[in-house]
């Protein structure tokens, strides 16, 4: 049970590495890097590669860790119990399973991706402490306890809006994906546009390590950006030539909007290529 | 078991603990990594650091205690001159360009690394001569010599020339707050007064029951609002000056109580509180926010949080006309009064350390104004400011 990369996903050595580790030795994997860098495709692509179900649970401000577990359902109970229905006696009927339940009971191993834990409540994570850690929890409802027969594969993303407890990091393992390179960006750009003519991919991605360079951007463009952008030249049949120019910095790329994704950076772009072309 | 190790991971201050020490063994002995010090770096990183700003600390750390033991791996010491040429010129300003025509010129200076790189076998740190890292040669990384070349800080992982961990390619992201913004979020927590206010979306299921059975059974559902933080803040925060100090510390602070409080409004002022105040830095002249307007809009269950080190002339506080900035009619003083008679709960949060206090004239003055309020921006002191305004 090895993961090395798919078909449809780059993955460089040291996160096939972080991926195998955390399989072979039943911990959580917390994933952070910039956003777009694919951190929740990650557990997609693993649960491919491995051909286990995957399991998401997205996280809002508003979840809560017990939603994860399970519900106790107390509406549908009583309006059960007002229409007379035999189903009311039995309080197993009214708990509704969360991810996290179906996750332990699942007859075979499964992927279970917690994407962007960092937007929940401060106290969530500590609130999962000895589910992801024993793997179990108790069900007060029914007094029984839920016990994961295999242990899933787990995976847990985070955008850094806030940091997580000590308590619980000690528990998983961590990486951090680290932007792209050239040459990883190649294979990547390659994996999804197969066939797309070298001398556009080259012109296109030295523009686009050009902008991320910019000084002071807010957001700087990601991998599913870039993506993103080479997907709209394609549709609009832009020649490689427009993206060369004799000063690369003195033209303002066709489609940025793509790329930049907020008014200020744009405004910032803009007046940093008019600077170079007054000094030009 | 390399028990050295998890000491100098210690000295340099990153937070490991004994069992994430004991899973990495579990790793070790569970085959995980084929027996090469790239991907043991790369393990060992995973299970110890959890913290990307720990990075670079941990680069450090590995690179010492192993310093000499990648080469029995196999690996020597190959450094491609085109690549290096490359990199000196990305690197090199015009003025550090014409100081190595100074020097006899971009050949000589080449050809002398050349020589040294046959002369020299072995990693390298400190001295004067010889290629390594934070030493005075011309060669080298993270050196003070304006002349110097820089060997092993490619953009892109070069895997041949220099290992991952001397690239540090984390520096940036390494920074030593003592206060971090979770330990104050979680010390403003004290402050949490939960209340239901606003839409009902929740079901009730107590009063949903009780009146469920007063209807003789048939059901009677009941919505409540939502439980959330009904706390209301006040914060005043000092800007410029002897404050440029503190900025990185009010910033934390500020961005920590704007996502904890629902209800935050946020001010600047200049050393003391006078007629005016102002929201946006900028147009601080422009668009003034009066003291007064304050006190009319904003109800007295509002908490008063001010943020700033109380330094300056006691002139500043006690005398109209002492302002530094224009000529204030009424005294700061009058002014803190005012607003601490209308808001009876206030703070004063000061960001020099308490030690000093007694010595700054200013700092006892407002510190009997805000009768004794004011607390230092340290976790503990900001637990007791808290504590103070829930009282």
């Amino acid at each position: 049970m090895r993961f090395k990369g798919s078909e449809a996903y780059v993955s460089t050595d040291d996160l096939t590495l972080a991926v195998n580790a955390a399989i072979t030795l039943e911990r959580p994997l917390l994933v952070k890097g910039e956003p777009g860098t694919g951190k929740t495709m990650l557990a997609v692509e693993v649960a491919k590669a491995l051909g286990f179900p995957l399991l998401e649970w997205h996280i809002k401000s508003t979840t809560k860790a017990q939603q994860g577990l399970y519900e106790y359902d107390a509406v549908s109970r009583l309006r059960d119990s007002q229409l007379g229905d035999p189903r009311v006696h039995e309080i197993r009927n009214y708990i509704v399973k969360g991810m996290l339940w179906q996750a332990f009971t699942s007859e075979t191993p499964v992927v279970l991706l917690i994407d962007e834990i960092d937007k929940a409540d401060i106290e969530f994570p500590n609130d999962l402490l000895r589910e992801l850690d024993r793997m179990e929890f108790f069900v007060y409802e029914t007094k029984e306890l839920v016990k994961a027969t295999q242990r899933p594969i787990v995976f847990i993303t985070s955008n850094n809006e806030k940091e997580l407890p000590d308590a619980f990091l000690r528990r998983c393992f961590f990486h951090y994906i680290r932007f792209p390179d050239k040459e990883t960006m190649e294979k990547i750009v390659d994996v999804h546009f197969p066939g797309l003519k070298k001398s556009l991919l080259r012109e296109a991605l030295e523009v686009f390590f050009e902008v991320r360079e910019a000084p002071g951007l807010k957001k700087k463009p990601s991998t599913s950006e870039l993506l993103d952008w080479l997907k709209l030249l394609l549709a609009e049949d832009i020649p490689p030539d427009a993206l060369r120019a004799k000063d690369r910095k003195t033209i303002i790329p066709p489609l940025h909007g793509a790329l930049l994704k907020n008014e200020q950076d744009v405004h910032l772009f803009e007046r940093l290529i008019f600077m170079s072309r007054q000094r030009s | 078991m390399l028990s050295g190790f998890f000491v100098k991971l210690k000295d340099h201050k990153i937070p490991v603990s004994i069992k994430e020490w004991l899973t990495l063994l579990e790793a070790m002995q569970k085959d995980v990594i084929s027996p090469s010090i790239d991907e043991f770096y790369t393990l060992s990183r995973m299970i110890l650091v959890k913290d990307e700003q720990n990075f670079d600390k941990f680069d450090r750390a590995f690179g010492e205690y192993f310093k000499g033991i990648e080469s029995v791996a196999g690996v020597e010491l190959d450094v491609p001159l085109e690549w290096l040429l490359k990199q000196a010129e990305l690197n090199l300003s015009p003025e550090e360009k014409a100081m190595i025509e100074a020097m006899g010129g971009w050949e000589k200076l080449m050809e002398t690394l050349k020589k040294r790189l046959e002369e020299q076998k072995a990693r390298h740190q400190g001295g004067n001569k010889w290629i390594g890292t934070a030493g005075t040669s011309p060669f080298g990384a993270y050196g003070y010599n304006p002349e110097g070349v820089r060997i092993g800080q490619d953009g892109s992982r070069s895997r041949s020339a220099v290992k991952v961990w001397d690239a540090r390619e984390y520096r940036n992201l390494d920074d030593s707050v003592e206060l971090g913004t979770r330990n104050i979020k979680v010390a403003l927590r004290r402050l949490r007064k939960f209340a239901r206010e606003g839409a009902p979306e929740e079901l009730d299921l107590d009063t949903t029951i009780d009146k469920t059975a007063r209807n003789a059974g048939v059901l009677d559902l009941s919505m409540r609002p939502e439980r959330h933080n009904a706390v209301k803040v006040l914060m005043f925060l000092d800007i410029g000056g002897s404050m440029d100090d503190h900025v990185k510390l009010a910033e934390e602070l500020f961005s920590a109580a704007k996502t904890e409080f629902k209800h935050l409004e946020h001010f600047y002022f200049h050393n003391c509180l006078y007629d005016h105040v102002w929201k946006d830095n900028r147009r601080r002249h422009s668009e003034r926010t009066w003291t007064f307007d304050i006190m009319h809009k904003y109800g007295h269950d509002y908490k008063l949080v001010f943020v700033g080190d109380a330094t300056m002339s006691p002139y500043e506080i006690l005398q109209p006309g002492g302002s530094i900035e224009y000529s204030n009619a009424e005294a700061g003083a009058v002014w803190l009064k005012r607003m601490l008679e209308l808001y009876p709960r206030a703070v004063w949060l000061n960001p020099e350390p308490e030690e000093i206090w007694p010595y700054r004239q200013s700092i006892g003055i407002l510190r009997e104004i805000m009768g004794g309020r004011m607390y230092p921006t340290t976790i503990q002191g900001l637990e007791r400011a808290m504590r103070a305004l829930v009282k």
